[in-house]
């Protein structure tokens, strides 16, 4: 039984198992927030996908005898070629986007020459296999190799001295195409030497268009990901109800040379000269806010509360916010960020009362996995901590031209090394 | 005259699609235990228990049993051996 916005997705998902005529059945969307009388309604009606009553659909599912089809299920091969068949570059132009292997901005089309010259920025094999990635859990594993990386790094305008990093985000198996309704995007801190060697902008409008590397870095991590793992379709292989302006690209270095703090790479155990990728799962959300002035803390409270409890956040830190961090005694991240793990609180009710908690937390806490069970054990009105340290983090960059500093829904996923892909 | 191009294909390689068979079906459901699985979506466990109800009105004579697996988007090897060696059946369901 699905919801009937899923039907297509069902379909495409029974093919790829082996199961093409799987036996579903549809009530509507939604079933969250709806009433035990509203779902009754779903039961007792039509089946939103055949028109067909709902029970009829699911007994018949249950009972309907099977035919030969039904025992053999289908087994097929599948391959995607080299080379695309020969054509003038406007026509190929639509035709990448026809095929939605494009993110609707221009692409640089990969020409043999373009994917040689993107290759030269390895000394990795172009037939060696850098990994698989899905939309999602359940869905298939797509593989790719290096020279498919390529491709797709071409297409996004980026140059050979770029390529170990994206081989390293590639090589992640976190897919910066997530087919969640909840529409993440990834967002990639880039630490170590790498990001001076390919002029990587830690400085004035680090976030914005304003850097060749960062901002065809993280294009290429998009578009390599929806063409490599089988697509990034609505209603297919994306499913994001609103979609994620940072899914167009969302990569920055970290300013190490002026933050007072230790780089976010070394903190995972990486040393200084490594160079690394650590990618982030979010972007759901974006605070900003000044300072530290007097009032910070009520004001860390309130954006700490105010955040969707499911997607903890990354703290993004011109260095001139985080130098006045230290001189209020935060010499280290850790202390900042402890500080906020126990000064992020919700009262118990308002934290359980969250789709994502209740679905993906609450079947923890109820196995006694902390600290969800002690969360659940808590008085509806009692303010719990909704965060650890090992949940949140912090990386300094900006052009400090404001003491400012923004709070971004980010959950660590990976960390990668560079240099691994030279 | 615009001249033409070669370019690469920029997808991946699919696995191998291996047919599988369908699971024997019920000649009735009467007299049959069936599980219903709540998936843990968030109201799951209130649009099973309507259709628990349901079958309580419509189809007494079915045993129907209700479960959950231990984790979301898990595949629970222990519930499944359960369904196996009691029940006749299972729906599984429902999404957001």
């Amino acid at each position: 039984m699905h919801t009937h916005v899923f039907a297509r997705l069902v379909r495409a998902t029974a093919l790829s198992l082996g199961m093409p005529r799987l036996r579903s059945a549809f009530v509507p969307q939604p079933v969250v927030d709806r009433s035990a009388a509203d779902l009754r309604a779903y039961i007792d009606g039509n089946d939103r996908v055949s028109g067909r009553p709902f029970m009829q659909e699911v007994i018949d599912g249950l009972t309907r005898p099977l035919d030969d089809a039904d025992l053999q299920g289908q087994s097929f091969e599948r391959t995607t070629p080299r080379l695309v068949e020969a054509d003038t570059e406007d026509n190929l132009q639509r035709l990448f986007e026809e095929n939605r292997w494009t993110d609707y901005l221009p692409i640089t089309l990969p020409t043999e020459a373009r994917v040689e010259a993107m290759l030269k920025g390895t000394s990795h094999s172009r037939d060696e296999v850098v990994g698989r990635l899905r939309p999602t859990d359940l869905r298939e594993f797509w593989e790719f190799t290096v020279e498919k990386v390529a491709v797709n790094a071409v297409m996004a305008g980026a140059r050979p001295e770029y390529f170990p990093v994206i081989l390293a985000l590639a090589s992640s198996g976190i897919t910066a195409r997530s087919s969640s309704t909840n529409s993440f995007a990834t967002i990639s801190v880039i630490n170590g030497p790498i990001r001076n060697e390919i002029d990587m902008n830690s400085g004035i409008g680090v976030m914005g268009p304003y850097n060749h590397a960062n901002a065809t870095i993280g294009r290429a991590y998009g578009l390599l990901s929806q063409n490599l793992q089988g697509g990034s379709v609505p209603g297919e292989t994306y499913m994001g109800s609103l979609g994620n302006w940072y899914a167009y690209t969302a990569t920055l270095p970290e300013a190490e040379e002026r933050s007072p703090w230790q780089p976010l790479h070394v903190q995972q155990g990486y040393k200084p000269t490594d160079s690394v990728a650590t990618i982030f799962f979010g972007g759901w959300y974006t605070h900003l806010a000044y300072g530290p002035r007097a009032t910070w803390q009520q004001k860390m409270r309130h954006s700490l509360a105010a955040v969707e409890q499911y997607s903890p956040p990354l703290l993004v830190m011109d260095p001139i916010a985080a130098r006045a961090f230290v001189e209020l005694g935060f010499d280290t991240k850790e202390k900042l960020i402890e500080w906020c793990a126990d000064n992020g609180r919700l009262t118990a009710r308002e934290y359980w009362d969250n789709q994502w908690i209740q679905y993906l937390m609450r079947p923890r806490a109820v196995a006694g996995v902390e600290p969800f069970a002690s969360r659940l054990k808590a008085a509806p009105d009692e303010l719990i901590r909704i965060f650890e340290p090992s949940d949140l983090h912090i990386v300094v960059a900006g052009g400090e031209t404001q003491g400012t500093w923004k709070m971004i829904s980010a959950s660590r996923r990976a960390t990668v090394s560079i240099d691994k892909w030279r | 005259m615009a001249q033409d191009v070669v370019v690469h294909d920029p997808r991946g390689y699919p696995p191998k699609v291996v047919g599988k068979r369908l699971a024997p079906r019920l000649p009735m459901v009467e007299a049959k235990t069936v599980y219903l699985v709540d998936c843990l979506f968030d109201n799951s466990d209130v649009f099973t228990e309507q259709l628990r109800q349901w079958f309580g009105e419509h189809l007494p004579g079915v045993n129907v049993r209700t479960i959950q697996p231990k984790k979301t988007w898990s595949d629970d090897e222990e519930m499944r051996a359960r369904i196996k060696a009691d029940g006749d059946a299972a729906i599984l369901g429902v999404g957001l």
